[in-house]
């Protein structure tokens, strides 16, 4: 059988939820991330925002099957992905902060191992989704170059790109606006928000971005100190009185009492 | 009793390693590109290293034996005896460890890097098991390369000894009789042991490399402490395995 004819041109998507279910992660005696419980529904962006080291990116790994919880379990799509047959079955993309892009390939390799590994498509399907993710991330230029030649910032929407080929039911994304210009973190934005309104793709993205957090998506999580504080609209989570929310959100500078001699920051 | 453990859980880390890479066997037809490419690092990368060190040894093991066997005029048994200890002995531990040294080490760099900046994770992520890629064709390759290379290193320091034993003046071996020495004396089953040894050390070589590279935690410092883990456990395996292995084929 010819292998090209074989392939379907296309694959359909749907979207997934994803349940958290009192989550606990700890290193040796350090804990990372306490009893946290949450949903993301089917189709939703939800944020989860919170200061450096809130655990925010071990939760992601958790989800993403690159760790293992200490209690607690993750359900995608109701799947327990602790058992081994639910990963292979579900179509989730992760965006690493750095990349994590395979500095032995050119760009244009980077993108097309996925399909080419998993036998999605003939080669030239995969040349024509692979071109329209560069094109959508404004990348095209950069096919034949490998990841070392880029900057940070490209090869953050490299990696964004490589997730779009994957044409993922979740995507998960760990800061995907650090490290980029206003405009280009603004794209982000809007191709994350896209891929929800085209595809009706969930979200699951861990950021400091303010503005992502508060423009695209449909729900954000506060996590500080690997306690999930609340989970709001964005515009309840503007509006939350909670002090520790409030100042996270919109940081005072104030030189006279700075917050880092403060004793509730010390704790 | 810390230390025993955790030589017991590194060995059970290879051994899954191998089983894990090997399940993916029936994909090696369409990993060809990949397997040409580690066949090229682990064979033609090589080769000089060996040509140069095998002539060298071939030629300093006729220097010694022409030395000591003058003494009780025997002369005519250095090709025997260089032909002997090339084939069943020098010949692959030397070719092994030069592996650890030249491919061990890039191996186990390489992989630490991928794990430490997490193309690993982004492997596992995307569902393509990292043994699948990145061991399997180098096991493959290792397995195909090893004999190459120790039949390369035998075939080179014979003529190293033949030089040698021809031009020095204290012995003056005609080539024709050190040929006839290695003709009447190393056996087709002479050169098969040391082509299983080198099998079998090689294919532990990169086994080891990897999976050290592919545990590697923490930061761009780690690669080094990976690297020179790597080569020196591959050192003692050699050694270790060489004493058993050479004895168990004695047996046979």
């Amino acid at each position: 059988m010819n292998q090209d004819t074989a392939l379907e041109p296309e694959r359909s998507r749907s979207s997934i939820g994803l349940k958290i279910e009192h989550l606990s992660k700890s290193y040796d005696s350090v804990t990372v991330l306490n009893d946290i419980s949450l949903e993301v529904n089917p189709g939703e962006i939800f944020v989860i925002m919170g200061p450096s080291g809130s655990g925010k990116s071990v939760l992601l790994k958790q989800v993403a099957g690159l760790e293992v919880p200490t209690r607690g379990r993750i359900l995608i799509d109701g799947k327990d992905i602790a058992d081994p047959k639910t990963r292979p079955s579900v179509s989730m993309a992760l965006v690493f902060q750095a990349g994590a892009l395979f500095n032995s390939m050119s760009v244009f390799d980077n993108l097309a191992l996925y399909p080419r590994e998993h036998r999605l498509y003939n080669p030239k399907t995969i040349r024509d989704k692979v071109m329209r993710a560069l094109q959508t991330l404004s990348l095209e230029d950069a096919a034949e170059k490998h990841p070392s030649q880029l900057s940070g910032g490209m090869r953050k929407r490299v990696a964004i790109a490589r997730a779009l080929v994957m044409e993922p039911e979740l995507i998960l994304y760990d800061e995907p606006t650090s490290e980029l210009d206003p405009t280009m973190a603004a794209t982000i934005s809007e191709v994350i928000a896209d891929l929800k309104e085209e595809f009706g793709v969930t979200s699951l993205v861990v950021s400091h971005d303010r503005d992502l957090a508060l423009t695209i998506s449909d729900r954000v999580a506060i996590l500080m100190h690997g306690d999930l504080l609340q989970v709001a609209t964005p515009e309840n989570t503007r509006r939350s009185e909670n002090p520790r929310v409030k100042d996270f959100l919109n940081p005072v500078i104030d030189i006279k009492n700075p917050r880092f001699k403060k004793k509730e920051y010390a704790s | 009793m810390n230390q025993i453990r955790k030589i017991l859980e590194h060995f059970g880390e290879t051994v899954v390693l191998c089983l894990r890479a090997f399940s993916h066997l029936p994909t090696l037809p369409r990993q060809w590109r990949r397997l040409i490419e580690q066949c090229y690092l682990v064979g033609y990368t090589t080769f000089p290293i060996v040509a140069i060190l095998s002539f060298f040894i071939g030629s300093v093991l006729a220097l010694q034996a022409g030395y000591s066997l003058q003494a009780v005029a025997g002369q005519d048994f250095i090709g025997a005896l260089v032909g002997l200890s090339l084939a069943r002995e020098l010949a692959p531990v030397m070719t092994a460890i030069l592996l650890a040294g030249r491919v061990g080490s890039a191996t186990s760099a390489e992989l630490a890097t991928m794990k430490v900046y997490q193309e690993v994770d982004a492997l596992v992520t995307m569902n393509i098991p990292p043994e699948r890629i990145l061991v399997l064709p180098r096991l493959v390759a290792v397995l195909l390369m090893m004999p190459v290379l120790t039949l390369t290193a035998n075939l080179i320091g014979w003529i190293g000894g033949a030089i040698i034993a021809q031009n020095v003046d204290f012995i003056q071996l005609d080539t024709r009789i050190y040929f006839q020495g290695i003709q009447n004396f190393v056996g087709f089953r002479d050169i098969m042991d040391g082509l299983i040894k080198a099998e079998i050390f090689g294919f532990v070589v990169l086994l080891v490399s990897c999976n050290v590279g592919l545990r590697t935690t923490g930061g761009p410092r780690e690669i080094g402490a990976s690297v020179t883990r790597a080569v020196v456990i591959s050192l003692i395996l050699i050694l270790i395995l060489d004493y058993f292995v050479t004895s168990a084929l004695m047996q046979f």
